[in-house]
């Protein structure tokens, strides 16, 4: 139920009047996330200026009985910080300093709205930089990095947002305040950082992070290379990596995508390729040079049709601007487009591209491929016109079919977006009952009101019985000749 | 053994409010606080699943040998980048998760919890769950299997895991530098870590310090470090090896040895005993006679925690204690998993 206006006055109480909107016009830039298919109006937005007072709009919602969603700088692509209809939208936009930097143990300790890269700025002088670096790295917050576990182009090498982090401090809806990790390399008791980590905004709210540092290396290369084929791309990939050498950055595109990231931002892809791999090696110069040379042969025997270097930093920027650019790129070749991000052994990319070629055919609807192939993370971008009846319902019943695809291969239906409101559905799929069950039982334990971030993330057993949905765990559904373990 | 009988044990177990003991290869059983309870062998229940070098990834049941894992990923040019310990041969893939015990290369590479990408496991409830899975990133539900590692089989019991592997270096390096202060040694390790170094390992035994460089080309490390520091491969290997599995004259004692977790920058901790430093001064072993409360204050004052590792008093606090909310928590998350408290009963605190 929607609070009465008088009871949301009550904020103005113990928030200063410009740290609460509760007018239309001012609600609605809060109304979606990065996943903007999705819109919903709070009741009101807050935006605090203090630890003490998110603890008094928390306790407010508790006494209150009022949902709360908690909200960085809004890029999730997965619904994730969608407002509750019925609830308060909590920002923490105004949390954006870096509260301590420890140059010798290589920590920083931020709050949660600065954004990603202002941490890497910040340290920069000393040769020191925060790995995980998601596409919107320029506006997304480290708070909802943590949030979501996020990665970025470069976790094959240097892990996800639960490697790169080493303590936070949380608000729990129940009004106490975690601090959880250390400046040590492990705590006492249960890991509570992995599973905080990656809960998408239901157990807690993050305050603080404490994030590690690493030296930026001596030097890092770039190679492009072109295929005339898929297949030959992935298993370039295979073949690099059963070689022994882990690229710090391993990234496939098919042609559609090369040729709307080669419009955009004009950086020399190969537009008739089928498939381009950049694939960056880093380290001190020799090893570097050493393996370029050994990646070059491997790009080589396994039919690379084109092959350049970046030859100074500034190129090397270049060819990486295409791919962190393809989201918006491929956005210019349709209306809208809807980005899934499912994640699949890369022994079976060249069935799940040709499941995804059927189903776009199916549809009706254009798919291009860009593909963090190192690790098997698969961003499909479904293209769709909004404005056509039934358009949107239509990629969303694609992109579902998608991510079972992904499912059955013995993949998962979200690599690195998270589930949010997205993908309650496929949840479905991929997890059982039981398994759902002992998902709620962890939220009751951190939030037994069930008032925080509540309806997403973890489908309700309800959901997936009306849903018809049938389990598949590595499913011996569609290829069964598929080998499973 | 499959995984119908263990969950007839479970069933049992639950029926006659009997508590498990949950046991691997056995090899730690030095290891958290002494329990009783109705033996669950889980060894037998082994055999590597699935590996594929290409897709750096390993599925094997938890009852595998360590031993096993290790050779089978050698044998490809792989490893567990997290060097787990090898107490014994009959040590376990599970019994390793279950501790979430890391190696020297742990501050360089990561933790065990790092590299666990899934497990299939039991409940108290005898359900049998998949969390995590076989792909390098999943973020679908909560990180219940990074939960497990280190969770002492409080929570479920391992039946399969699967771990992110990565390529043995192509060379590796042993200095050894004659130092015998500690302070010296922590600032020497440090000066070397801030030099960029290619390190994977540090140890100060008292008598000197050792640094691990690998890498695939150690030929610009050679440039810089130029002198007589360099151990032959065959001694430089051994000495962590020896140091991995706990087999240097520091361990063997009949002393209590304590395991001291702080922010490496730490400087020499007053406590009377003997040191050994690892993990570029991150991890502090110290034998002593002192109390675990007098240990516990000093090591809590610089941010750290303190686990009785070996030897002491086993019925005792063997685990840092725990803030109060937190405690709380960890209280509501284990009777969230294991309701009726039969798996590993008071193996990690006293009170659940």
């Amino acid at each position: 139920m929607r609070p009465d206006q008088h009871i949301l006055q009550r904020l103005l109480d113990f928030l200063p009047s410009d740290c609460v909107l509760l007018s239309e016009e001012s609600i609605r830039p809060y109304e979606c996330d990065g996943l903007s298919a999705y819109t919903a109006k709070p009741a009101a937005v807050v935006l605090p200026n203090t630890q003490a007072q998110v603890q008094q709009v928390v306790s407010f919602c508790r006494h209150n009985k009022i949902p709360l969603v908690v909200r960085g700088a809004g890029t999730g692509l997965s619904g994730g910080a969608l407002p509750h209809p019925d609830g308060i939208l909590l920002s923490l936009a105004k949390f954006k300093r870096i509260l301590s930097l420890d140059i010798d143990n290589r920590t920083a300790r931020v709050e949660p709205g600065v954004r990603n890269l202002a941490i890497s700025q910040a340290v920069a002088a000393h040769g020191l930089y925060y790995a995980p670096d998601p596409s919107s790295q320029i506006a997304c917050t480290i708070g909802g990095n943590v949030a979501e576990n996020s990665g970025g182009v470069h976790c094959l090498k240097y892990g996800l947002t639960v490697h790169n982090i080493l303590a936070i401090k949380v608000l729990t809806m129940e009004g106490e305040f975690l601090t959880i990790g250390s400046e040590a390399l492990d705590s006492p008791g249960y890991d509570l950082l992995a599973l905080l980590t990656g809960s998408e905004g239901l157990l807690g709210i993050i305050l603080e992070v404490t994030v590690k540092l690493l030296p930026k290396p001596e030097q890092a290369q770039v190679l492009l290379a072109a295929f005339d084929s898929i297949l030959k791309a992935g298993q370039a990939v295979a073949n690099i990596i059963a070689a022994g050498i882990i690229p710090a950055g391993l990234e496939m595109m098919d042609n559609l995508a090369i040729r709307a990231a080669e419009d955009f931002a004009k950086v020399g892809y190969p537009k008739d390729a089928e498939a381009i791999l950049l694939c960056e090696l880093d380290g001190n110069s020799e090893e570097v040079q050493q393996q370029l040379v050994h990646v070059q042969a491997i790009l080589r025997l396994n039919g690379a049709i084109s092959l350049r270097q970046s030859e100074n930093e500034q190129q090397r920027l270049q060819f990486w601007a295409g791919r962190k650019n393809a989201f918006p790129a491929v956005g210019r070749l349709s209306p809208d487009y809807y980005c899934m991000d499912g994640t699949i052994p890369r022994k079976h990319l060249a069935t799940v591209l040709e499941g995804i070629h059927e189903l776009s055919v199916q549809y009706g609807l254009p798919v291009a491929n860009v593909f963090h192939a190192g690790d098997g993370n698969l961003h499909p971008l479904i293209l769709y016109d909004a404005n056509k009846q039934g358009e949107l319902h239509n990629a969303e019943r694609l992109g579902g079919k998608i991510l079972e695809l992904c499912v059955q291969v013995g993949g998962t239906i979200t690599g690195e977006h998270g589930v949010g409101m997205e993908k309650l559905d496929q949840m479905c799929v991929q997890f059982t009952s039981e398994e759902l069950t002992q998902f709620h039982a962890v939220k009751a334990v951190f939030d037994p009101e069930n008032l925080l971030n509540p309806g997403k993330a973890i489908p309700t057993l309800h959901r997936c019985a009306e849903l018809g949905a049938m389990h598949v765990h590595q499913g011996q559904t569609r290829f069964p000749e598929l080998e499973r373990f | 053994m499959n995984i119908s009988s263990f969950q007839q044990a479970i069933q049992t177990a639950i029926a006659d409010h009997t508590p498990l003991q949950l046991i691997g290869g056995n090899s730690k059983k030095f290891y958290g606080r002494e329990i009783t309870g109705l033996p669950l062998h889980l060894a037998e229940y082994r055999g590597i699943l699935s590996y594929e070098p290409s897709e750096l990834m390993i599925t094997a049941r938890a009852g595998t040998p360590l031993q096993e894992i290790i050779a089978t990923l050698a044998n490809k040019n792989q490893c567990l980048a997290f060097e787990p310990p090898l107490f014994s041969e009959t040590t376990t893939l599970g019994g390793i998760i279950a501790c979430g015990f890391s190696g020297p290369a742990r501050p360089y590479s990561g933790a065990a919890r790092d590299f666990v990408l899934g497990v299939k496991c039991l409940n108290g409830k005898g359900e049998m769950l998949n969390f995590g899975g076989q792909v390098m990133k999943n973020v679908a539900g909560y990180d219940v299997s990074r939960l497990m590692v280190g969770a002492l089989g409080t929570l479920g019991v391992l039946l399969e895991i699967s771990c992110k592997v990565l390529p043995l270096p192509c060379e590796t390096e042993t200095i050894r530098l004659p130092i015998t202060s500690e302070s010296e040694a922590l600032a020497i390790i440090l000066k070397y870590t801030h030099a960029n170094l290619p390190i994977t390992a540090s140890c100060f035994e008292g008598e000197g310090v050792y640094l691990r460089l690998a890498g695939a080309n150690l030929s610009a490390v050679r440039k810089e470090i130029t002198s007589d520091v360099y151990l032959e491969p065959q001694p430089g290997q051994q000495f962590w090896q020896q140091l991995r599995d706990q087999q240097l004259d520091f361990f063997q004692t009949n002393q209590a040895i304590w395991r001291l977790s702080v922010p490496a920058t730490t400087p020499p901790l007053k406590l009377a005993g003997k040191t050994l430093i690892e993990w570029g001064g991150a991890l502090r072993w110290l034998r002593s006679e002192l109390s675990a409360q007098e240990i516990r204050e000093v090591v809590t004052a610089v941010g750290g925690h303190a686990i009785l590792f070996r030897g002491g008093n086993r019925q005792g606090e063997i685990f840092h204690p725990l803030p109060l909310n937190l405690e709380t928590l960890h209280q509501r998350l284990k009777a969230q998993f294991d309701p009726h408290n039969i798996l590993n009963r008071n193996k990690m605190y006293a009170t659940w």
